[in-house]
């Protein structure tokens, strides 16, 4: 009722001249920020974007602008830089592989431990729940820095106590480093995981769950058949959170996966060569756009799961 | 060029990444399995345990012990062997290159999260409601899924620099000259080289901002704003007396994220300046110290400082959710 008689008021106010025009002085001040905003925000990458296809000595010498004057493209800086073998190229077929074998176990291992903790955390009824709850919960914001030492030393020395060897050093070389890449990728994502999934399973209405048990459903069947397909956009929001992280993570990767061409991610290799070879543009124009193509693409896919898990408090250490 | 690229020699990684896989989903079967066998009743302790066991055996290994851990270094030497008392914390606190550090996560901290809600609110208030709001927002938002090393890359082709003399390739130096100025090395010169680096973390984070502060504003009730509009509120004041005070809640959560992201913010500094040109920051400074250095008390001292500056967060976060709980 409110609505329909506002309406008709607030369409006779802006009928009035000064209305009008403070209207379309505002709304025109509003689209130039917007607009000005806009640009800023995509004329970077797409500059780079551009230089990746320019040739060598155009890059270095010449702005991306004054491509509009004079175009030329080519692909040479990809080729050189995905499948060059020497040492100078990018080698970042290689690396990118490693993205890949590092990125798809430390999504799994633990979206698929966070969904048997949150259920347990959710449903089931033992004494201390709430407080291993915000235990795991408290972890989110841990800063990693905290963990890295000491697990680089549990994986290199292994444990032990007061000189007696509990757990031996892992010893792991060449394609079994990514081990522990994903392990340390597992552990750092639990908390988040454990937080977006519980907050989704714990709304589920709990006569559901009840009326299974009732019908002599095990926990395992109930977590399979019922809460899995009813979670499933907040397991793929958290999937999608992870990935990205994964895919993304500089810091986890250089201490865990070195940075050799055996085990290490793009990210690794970026830094290496924006380190190094600075000013070899060609290079790092078009290594940089290898490695944002995929998580682009997966991020505009499944934006809307992303979204969704950043409004349930998706935060991450 | 040399273009033969080896495929073959790539295929060992792919069967660690089987291996990898399969053995994991063996893992899970043989805990669905459990799960099934163990008896249903009321108090569940067996299966919670089947549960909840791997995820906290993985956070005892990965974050509680080495947390602790790191913590007693802290108070150790350099090569972990004697104990030194706060010595690794009065070198925080005194000697000028680790003063720099601080500084400069201090001013990271305090530009950082207020930048970011600034725009993300600010475009979020103008494409709302427009004709390409949701392109608006996608391009704003995109950058969320760009790497920090990407980024990083992107923006230190942004600032390149070339002599006065030949052509600028970096699109803010080819400005500076367009209007008459002499081209600069932005990421050299302290202080402002901390100020070029913010302006990246800035670029990635606004769209974060956009997105929930956006979703924040279409949930403030019409008959709020219709109200407003009613008692001809310009839209200066709608901005300043309604939509802000409406969306409180989300500017908070927005500022506390960026905090905290900000705060271990590593890749950025590593990519562009590698920390040099007085640009370090904790995190970078972490990394260092203990992994470069070979100085783990230094490393460990700068970690636990990090923690202490997030448990504040921490305890207002646990705080709201109890409230949440108890409601």
């Amino acid at each position: 009722m409110t609505a329909t008689v506002a309406k008709p008021l607030a369409a006779v106010d802006a009928h009035t001249p000064a209305a009008r025009v403070r209207k379309r002085l505002t709304s025109r001040w509003a689209s130039l920020i917007a607009i000005v905003i806009a640009l800023l925000w995509t004329t970077p990458t797409f500059g780079l974007f551009l230089s990746s296809f320019r040739p060598e000595d155009q890059i270095k010498q010449t702005g991306w602008w004054t491509f509009f004057a004079d175009p030329q493209l080519t692909l040479e800086n990809y080729q050189s830089v995905l499948f060059g073998t020497s040492s100078s190229s990018g080698q970042m077929a290689s690396f990118l592989i490693n993205s890949l074998v590092i990125t798809i176990p430390s999504v799994l291992f633990p979206v698929a431990l966070a969904t048997f903790a949150a259920y347990a955390l959710s449903w089931l009824d033992f004494r201390g729940r709430d407080w291993i709850y915000i235990g795991i919960f408290a972890l989110q914001v841990v800063p990693l820095q905290m963990a890295l030492v000491p697990l680089l030393s549990f994986f290199s020395q292994g444990v032990e106590i007061f000189g007696l060897t509990v757990l031996p050093a892992w010893e792991l070389e060449g394609p079994a480093r990514f081990v522990q890449v994903w392990f340390a990728h597992a552990c750092f994502a639990l908390p988040l995981g454990v937080f977006l999934l519980h907050n989704f399973m714990s709304e589920l209405p709990g006569s559901l769950i009840e009326a299974a048990r009732v019908d002599g459903a095990t926990h395992g069947m109930i977590l399979r058949k019922i809460v899995l397909p009813l979670v499933a956009p907040a397991l793929a929001s958290f999937g999608i959170f992870q990935f990205l992280w994964v895919w993304n993570d500089l810091l986890v990767a250089l201490i865990f996966a070195g940075g050799t061409p055996d085990s290490a991610p793009m990210t690794v290799r970026l830094a290496q060569m924006a380190g190094t070879r600075g000013n070899e543009w060609q290079r790092l124009t078009a290594g940089a756009f290898v490695s944002i193509v995929i998580p682009l693409v997966v991020f505009l896919s499944m934006q809307r799961y992303f979204v969704r898990g950043l409004l349930a408090g998706g935060i991450k250490g | 060029m040399d273009l033969n690229f080896d495929f073959a020699a790539e295929s060992p990684k792919l069967v660690q990444l089987l291996i990898g896989v399969v053995v994991f989903l063996a893992f899970v079967g043989l805990m669905l399995l459990l799960l099934d066998r163990a008896p249903m009743r009321q108090r569940a302790r067996l299966h919670a345990f089947i549960l909840l066991g791997p995820a906290l055996l993985l956070l005892g290994i990965g974050l509680v012990i080495p947390g602790i851990r790191t913590t007693i270094l802290s108070f150790m030497s350099g090569d972990s062997a004697n104990f030194v008392g706060f010595e690794n914390y009065s070198w925080m606190f005194t000697q000028p290159e680790a003063l720099t550090v601080l500084r400069n996560t201090l001013i990271w901290v305090l530009l950082v999260p207020l930048l970011v809600t600034a725009i993300g609110l600010v475009y979020a208030v103008v494409v709302d409601n427009t004709r390409f709001e949701a392109l608006a927002k996608s391009l704003v938002f995109l950058p969320m899924a760009i790497s920090f090393v990407g980024a990083g890359i992107i923006w230190r082709f942004v600032y390149a620099y070339r002599p006065e003399e030949a052509d600028q390739i970096g699109l803010l130096n080819q400005i500076v000259v367009f209007f008459g100025g002499t081209p600069q090395q932005w990421l050299l010169e302290p202080p402002v080289n901390t100020l070029f680096l913010i302006i990246v973390m800035v670029w990635i984070q606004a769209g974060f901002a956009t997105v929930v502060l956006s979703a924040a504003i279409k949930g403030i009730p019409s008959e709020i704003v219709e109200a407003a509009r009613l008692d001809g509120a310009n839209p200066i004041q709608m901005f300043f007396r309604v939509t802000i005070p409406a969306i409180r809640p989300a500017v908070i959560v927005v500022l506390v994220t960026q905090s905290i992201g900000t705060l271990k913010l590593f890749d950025i500094v590593r990519t562009m300046t590698g920390g040099q040109f007085d640009t370090s920051v904790i995190a970078n400074e972490m990394y260092n110290q203990a992994f470069r250095y070979g100085e783990t008390g230094k490393g460990a001292a700068l970690a636990v400082f990090l923690f202490v500056l997030v448990i504040p967060i921490v305890v207002y976060q646990v705080r709201t959710l109890r409230q949440h709980r108890g409601a």
